[in-house]
């Protein structure tokens, strides 16, 4: 891992490559390329990549590489966040124009936009070094299957825990370690102040959910062969479900869906004083909560096994590069300087606010805590550490789907308020995962 | 028409039939491009499927095949699907009479000679039709969370308390509350103009006869708007099959609302969400034919009433 430290090296393999990719490429593209160069009186036009992205900031990240690069200059299309970026993909990719050359792809979505053939396996192009920068678990939800690879990782959020650290000490609590310490926090809290909670249970945010799951040893999906398997229906989610579920039950948590105004006026109230969230959270509490700065305290997920250091991962997103591009040599070697290099990385934590997936570069990095967390010193410290723990996951084809059942049989659940409910919801998500690859046409394992 | 000018008259007939096409050309083209074409090609569509092959990666990983009518058996088949037209059965109860209700009594109001204030009065009604459905829902959105409500904050510093509307069996009403809101001043100007345009004769007539203005109102002026009554019904019902955004904007807000509360709710979700364009044609080209069938279904029965007059 020693030469990672000097970004520019790595790229002399990686810009062989290319020559020998276009090299094989044949003659039709080479006939195109020489075409294109004749129309240029000065040589040869710079190449010009479109990326899709969601990421705040990305602009001025961006503006470095085409400022060094003047021959690859890269555009940035801003889109909306989530499903409606892939849903735009998607039909890119089917009329078979509009399709950028690079798209910011969240971890779960990579398997359906495989699926669906709008990302391109870039292990041809892939420095060797690259995969040497990324946790293993966040590497392998990059690739499916053996050896190919779809993007490479951005940003990841390993759960952790965010709580109130001035009512905790009131109330004399210090941070739970593991599930059934929280769940005594959570009835210590609720019976101090019946309108305080020390979490919500929110059937609209599945992939919490899937983190949780994750941490507990789940895997929704798997391959087995050429057979995708589902194994949602199992011990290590219904355990999660159960748990989450027998809280509700008490009425030691709330139960009502994150996000919202009345969640944000919880927050800012002070009878929300818990979340278990991603690395990312300093942001979002930064905003929906800024009245409780220098309040909050950052601790590692309490755990099913005291001592442990597992953890999930939720959101972060990676960046892919779309098939049929005229250019994804170039694009590779875009998305590897912005998630890889020193510069890219800290400019994407400056710039945009995000935490690294990165390894190497990481700790120069993330040298200064969130300003929402100014006094927790070692926050990003801890955050890297738990970020080791994230578990392996394999994200199927259809997570679009589990999710959209997810939320209607989790809201379902936490209106019936009882932990058989939520068990049974974990049933109805698996059910229905289930009869939708069925109805694909996928034999499962 | 004589035979002697019957000839003249036929190829003028042409010569300007050939340029009604022309005029009518741009209209046609367009209405080819965006909505005939579209219509078919969802048609089409809708007959259509998917089939993965092995693991369904990458290229070839999927084939699109022909279906049949098996779409359209998913979509009947699947009760959420039937559950969600018949929620929207009951909003449309609730919302079309009370909406119309509404628009026709302001109207009236504004209408009746003791009216002051009129031209501030129609806008202040008129003006939540300005808002668009995403924001009137937003902020009917905070009015009803009781964490940000200034109602429930009011009650509560009164000491009473009030009902979380957005609970399961609240919500429709929730939901209800905010078409109402948003559509009865469009439909109170439509049915104030055509209360403008009575000619003043019957009006005259009818003091003269010695009908209050009460009566006046319900034996004159509520027969004589009855096509434009119609009017606003048949539009109204459309628009209430097709609600979308108020319940799709108050989902997040609450677990009363499922991903497929409305019949457009659900198609959103197959396109959008499972990426199931096939499925969610199939979904539309129903609901499509429910709407022609119910918006025609009504005007035949009203029929006989709302042109009697015209056939007299």
């Amino acid at each position: 891992m020693t030469g990672v430290d000097q970004p520019w090296p790595t790229r002399g393999p990686s810009r062989r490559r290319l020559l020998q990719a276009t090299g094989a490429l044949g003659a039709a593209s080479l006939g195109a390329g020489a075409l294109a160069g004749c129309g240029s009186a000065a040589g040869s036009a710079p190449v010009e990549l479109v990326f899709w992205s969601w990421a705040p900031g990305i602009e001025d990240v961006v503006a470095l590489w085409n400022q060094q690069n003047p021959d690859v200059q890269v555009l940035v299309s801003r889109q909306d966040a989530g499903d409606a970026a892939v849903t735009k993909l998607l039909t890119a990719v089917r009329a078979g124009n509009g399709a950028p050359d690079l798209v910011q792809a969240e971890y779960q979505t990579i398997t359906s936009l495989v699926a669906a053939d709008a990302i391109a396996d870039i292990s041809a192009e892939l420095d060797p070094a690259t995969p040497d920068h990324f946790a293993a678990g966040i590497w392998s939800a990059v690739g499916v299957g053996d050896g190919a690879v779809y993007a490479i990782p951005q940003d990841t959020g390993p759960l952790q825990l965010y709580y109130r650290a001035d009512i905790f000490e009131e109330l004399g609590l210090s941070a739970p370690t593991t599930w059934e310490e929280y769940a005594e926090a959570a009835r210590v809290v609720h019976e101090a102040d019946p309108s305080m909670y020390l979490g919500t249970f929110s059937s609209s945010d599945a992939g919490l959910f899937v983190g949780l799951a994750q941490q507990a040893g789940a895997s929704w999906w798997g391959i087995e062969g050429d057979r995708w398997k589902v194994e949602i229906d199992a011990e290590p989610t219904r355990r999660v479900a159960e748990f989450w579920g027998g809280l509700v039950e008490e009425g030691v948590i709330a139960a009502e869906p994150m996000y919202t105004p009345q969640w944000n006026a919880a927050l800012n109230a002070g009878t929300q004083i818990g979340w278990v969230s991603a690395a990312w959270a300093p942001g979002v509490l930064a905003g929906n909560a800024g009245s409780t700065a220098g309040a909050w305290r950052m601790a590692s997920i309490p755990q099913w096994e005291p001592g442990g250091t597992a953890t999930g991962n939720w959101g972060g997103s990676s960046t892919a590069v779309v098939v049929d591009g005229d250019h994804q040599a170039e694009a590779v070697r875009f998305a590897e300087w912005m998630n890889t290099s020193a510069e890219g990385v800290l400019a994407l934590v400056e710039l945009s606010g995000i935490f690294p997936a990165d390894q190497p570069h990481a700790e120069a990095a993330l040298a200064q805590p969130p300003e929402f967390f100014a006094e927790q010193e070692d926050f990003y410290e801890l955050s890297t550490a738990n970020a080791e723990g994230v578990q392996p996951f394999v994200f199927g084809p259809n997570v679009n789907v589990a999710y959209a059942l997810f939320g209607d049989a989790f809201a379902t659940a936490t209106r019936a308020g009882t932990a058989a409910a939520f068990g049974d919801a974990v049933a109805e998500v698996h059910a229905g995962t289930v009869a939708d690859l069925e109805n694909q046409g996928y034999h499962l394992a | 028409m004589s035979a002697t000018t019957s000839a003249t008259t036929s190829s003028l007939r042409r010569r300007t039939d050939r340029f009604g096409y022309l005029f009518i050309a741009p209209a046609a083209l367009c209405f080819l491009a965006f909505l005939a074409i579209p219509i078919l090609y969802a048609l089409y569509v809708s007959f259509r499927r998917e089939q993965v092959v092995g693991l369904g990666l990458g290229e070839g990983g999927r084939t699109e095949v022909w279906a049949g009518l098996r779409n359209y058996a998913d979509v009947l088949a699947d009760s959420e699907f039937l559950a969600s037209a018949g929620r929207v059965l009951v909003y449309g109860l609730v919302l079309v009479p009370v909406m119309l209700g509404l628009a026709l009594l302001f109207a009236l109001l504004l209408d009746s000679k003791r009216a002051r204030l009129r031209r501030i009065a129609r806008i202040t009604i008129f003006l939540p039709y300005a808002v668009p459905a995403v924001i009137s829902s937003l902020l009917w959105g905070f009015l009803y969370l009781p964490g940000t409500s200034p109602f429930h904050y009011l009650a509560d510093a009164a000491g009473g308390s009030l009902p979380d509307v957005l609970t399961p069996q609240l919500v429709l009403l929730a939901i209800a509350n905010i078409g109402i809101w948003g559509g009865t001043g469009f439909n109170m100007v439509v049915l104030y103009t055509s209360l403008r345009s009575i000619p003043s004769e019957l009006y005259e007539a009818a003091t003269l006869d010695g009908c209050s203005e009460l009566q006046t109102a319900l034996r004159v002026k509520v027969p004589m708007i009855l096509p434009s009554l119609i009017m606003t019904g048949v539009f109204s019902i459309i628009a209430t099959l097709q609600v979308f955004a108020e319940p799709m904007l108050l989902r997040p807000l609450t677990n009363s609302i499922s991903s497929t509360w409305s019949p457009l709710m659900r198609i959103y979700r197959d396109a959008f969400v499972e990426n199931n364009i096939y499925l969610a044609s199939a979904g539309s080209v129903l609901v499509a034919l429910a709407t022609f069938v119910i918006s025609f279904g009504f005007l035949r029965l009203v029929r006989g009433q709302a042109f009697a007059q015209e056939e007299r």
